[in-house]
């Protein structure tokens, strides 16, 4: 008989239940003896969705490893609030080199622990979107390529947050940036077709890829947990708002995360050597309107004039996520 | 052991000597050579357990070592050209983080106009990152280097480039003895590195520094790799010692003593000087050489003593700054100062055009035209074999 896994999911109130669970089924987050692997005093903003994922993800990865972790940074948000000399956040073994290099210098870290015969130790790499699917894409698809053992982590805000809110591959349509304003026959960025890196991840037929938000905290840390479970390269690409970059409240980061989800903008997945192999269905579905309001990045589609065209064509690439990964229940779809 | 070598294969196997534990490599000519060589040295199991790392860059190639270095393993690298421009950012990157990487520059030309053959645009342009940089004269010298370059980054956690002229050296087969492991084994001491990411002695490398400490890093890795011009010389005395033939070192004076006009440059055009400066010997015109083999840090002393009051220099360059003038030349000058040493740049072997001995016969020759007077002689910038007739045509 399929035994199914038990899943976790989080509702209403931001927080993570635990005590009715079992101690060993609890949140990493929820164990006193956690790592705390970037510590409390950083710079991040408030409300950063950034600083919330990477935490979930390392103190994950470390419990997973039983600490034996090295972690490899590209530049960016997170390198800068966490590493301000003489301060640092990080309270496992960390380096930075530069901003497109974070997989190739990941590999090299890799390649040196199997030369000293120290594959017990594991390597994380990570950086935002910008270090991810434009500067660094190079070397994550080399990465990728050889399946060297990393777990290479996007942190997904949608745009270049650090430099002052540019666009990057990852920025959806219509999202105004510093770099794709808002004008009569310019409304924010343009509709491509995209650059999804889990998509192109999947392509190179790698062992593990997932994604995921911190609106759902345990489903981030089962994904590293299950990602430390298999060797070769792995792909983690985890949506974290902004709300510098996103224009929302820093009380709202984790309601947009889940609200992301739900409107089928951000499907939450998993896939095995190129395979879907499960999918987080959405259990309470919203219109994409739900999402886009409460962002300041999006207000020209409803102000001054609503621009239900374009609207419709945010709900549409929402739609055709659902149908792809079948993110709704028989019953509701 | 003594045969007739490849300059690449020697490398290649002098390399494997060190006994690296990582090695990455992006192909580029006349590179090739070299990392196809450590490739079957790796496949062959001799070299176990090192890693060889096929990546998909030059930028990757470098970032694959400084990935490795950090974790605590000697790493190699070996590019050229294009591919050391590429790598640029990553080159102040591994200077900055003080690691001791050791590379091999198979020195050629950059382009527009593509070209793969050999000059010393694409090491000079990158002279100023913080590697410490030296050019062998020939391929003894450019496989014995390498042992010295591991060494020398190693004890001062300095990245190293050693240079080698594309083709010219990397292509050339002459009776290079490669040093036996034993001995290599005596000199080179295993990688210790300063700082290593160890997971149960977690640090923080490449943090954010502001103007508060910017400059005082940046003091510090002037002063350690000035350090290295008082290593060197005892790293290449050792080196004779342990392997019974001298090593390059800072500087090589050729029949400078009596000289009234000395050629200063660097890499494998010494040969070819070295044979003109014997034929001009012969006709009893007293004429010399020095070689630069650590171009930086630049051994601004060494330099100073090879030279005395009433020589004429020539700086014959490989390499050029465009809208400026020689390169090398501008830290002889600095050198120079205080001197009466009247120094003229020619620039010769752009591109990989040969560098002749009837084309340096007759450098020297005008240049000593008319001794003791500074205004005569060869014109401050000189382009050695300059055709007019293509500039005409042009």
């Amino acid at each position: 008989m399929a035994v199914q896994r038990v899943k976790f999911y989080q509702t209403g109130s931001f927080a993570v239940g635990n005590r009715l669970l079992d101690p060993a089924m609890r949140s990493v987050q929820s164990d006193a003896t956690r790592t705390n692997a970037i510590t409390s005093g950083h710079r991040a903003c408030r409300g950063c969705g950034e600083a919330l994922g990477a935490r979930y993800v390392l103190d994950a990865a470390m419990r997973a490893t039983g600490g034996k972790l090295v972690t490899v940074n590209a530049t960016g948000c997170l390198e800068v609030f966490s590493t301000p000399y003489p301060e640092s956040a990080w309270q496992v073994a960390w380096l930075h080199s530069l901003f497109g290099n974070a997989p190739a210098v990941a590999a090299g870290v890799a390649a040196a622990l199997r030369a000293k015969g120290r594959t017990d130790i594991r390597v994380i790499g990570q950086a935002g979107d910008g270090g991810t699917v434009d500067i660094g894409f190079g070397c994550l698809s080399g990465l990728f390529e050889r399946d060297d053992d990393v777990l290479f982590v996007c942190y997904d805000n949608q745009g270049y947050m650090n430099t002052g809110v540019q666009r990057s591959g990852a920025t959806p349509p219509a999202a105004r940036t510093t770099t794709t304003p808002v004008e009569e026959q310019a409304p924010g960025n343009r509709f491509g077709q995209g650059k999804f890196v889990p998509f192109i991840a999947m392509a190179h037929e790698i062992p593990y890829v997932a994604t995921a938000t911190i609106a759902d905290l345990r489903d981030l840390e089962a994904k590293v947990e299950r990602a430390m479970q298999l060797r070769g390269a792995r792909y983690l690409h985890v949506l974290v708002p902004c709300p510098l970059g996103w224009g929302t409240d820093a009380s709202e980061t984790i309601r947009i995360a889940r609200l992301a989800t739900e409107c089928g903008l951000f499907p939450v997945f998993e896939a095995e050597r190129g395979e879907v192999t499960d999918v987080n269905p959405i259990r309470h579905r919203v219109p994409v309107e739900e999402y886009l309001r409460r962002q300041v990045r999006y207000r020209h589609l409803f102000e001054p004039t609503r621009r239900d065209d374009l609207i419709a064509r945010i709900q549409a690439r929402a739609d055709a996520n659902i149908l792809r990964f079948g993110l709704l229940d028989e019953k509701e779809s | 052991m003594r045969a007739q070598r490849e300059g690449s294969q020697a490398v290649a196997l002098t390399v494997a000597r060190c006994r690296p534990e990582v090695v990455c490599a992006y192909p580029i000519s006349p590179q090739t050579h070299i990392v196809e060589g450590l490739s079957a040295i790796v496949a062959s199991g001799e070299l176990a357990p090192c890693e060889f790392v096929n990546v998909e860059s030059e930028f990757a190639a470098l970032s694959v070592a400084i990935g490795a270095s950090a974790a605590g393993a000697r790493a190699y690298t070996a590019t050229a050209s294009q591919g050391l421009l590429f790598m640029a950012e990553a080159l102040w990157n591994a200077s900055g983080l003080g690691l001791p990487i050791v590379m091999t520059v198979a020195n050629r030309a950059i382009g527009a106009p593509i070209n793969i053959w050999n000059d010393h645009s694409d090491a000079m342009a990158l002279r100023d990152c913080g590697w410490i940089q030296l050019y062998a004269q020939d391929n003894q010298e450019a496989a014995d280097l390498h042992i010295l370059a591991f060494r020398l980054a190693e004890q001062l956690s300095v990245p190293v480039m050693v240079c080698m002229d594309g083709f010219v050296l990397t292509h050339a087969v002459e009776e290079i003895d490669v040093a036996d492991q034993e001995l290599v084994d005596r000199y080179l001491p295993p990688y210790r590195p300063r700082q290593v990411l160890d997971p149960k002695a977690p640090i923080t490398i490449g943090a954010m520094v502001g103007p508060e400490a910017f400059t005082e890093v940046r003091y510090l890795a002037h002063q350690t790799q000035r350090q290295a011009l008082t290593v060197i010389p005892r790293l290449a005395d050792e080196f004779a010692t342990v392997f019974g033939r001298r090593s390059a070192s800072l500087v090589s004076p050729y029949r400078t003593e009596d000289a009234d006009l000395v050629v200063v440059a660097l890499g494998s055009v010494l040969g070819t000087l070295a044979e003109t400066i014997d034929e001009l010997r012969d006709d009893g015109v007293r004429v010399g050489a020095l070689g630069i083999t650590t171009f930086r840090p630049f051994p601004t002393e060494a330099v100073r003593a090879a030279l005395r009051d009433g020589q004429r220099v020539v700086a014959l360059e490989r390499a050029f700054s465009i809208g400026s003038g020689g390169v090398v030349s501008q830290d002889l000058r600095v050198a120079l100062a205080g001197m009466d040493c009247p120094l003229s740049t020619v620039v010769a072997g752009l591109g990989g055009r040969p560098i002749t001995r009837p084309s340096l016969r007759q450098l020297i020759t005008q240049a000593r035209s008319a001794p003791g007077d500074p205004t005569a002689g060869p014109q401050p910038l000189v382009f050695l074999d300059l055709d007019r007739d293509l500039l005409a045509h042009g």
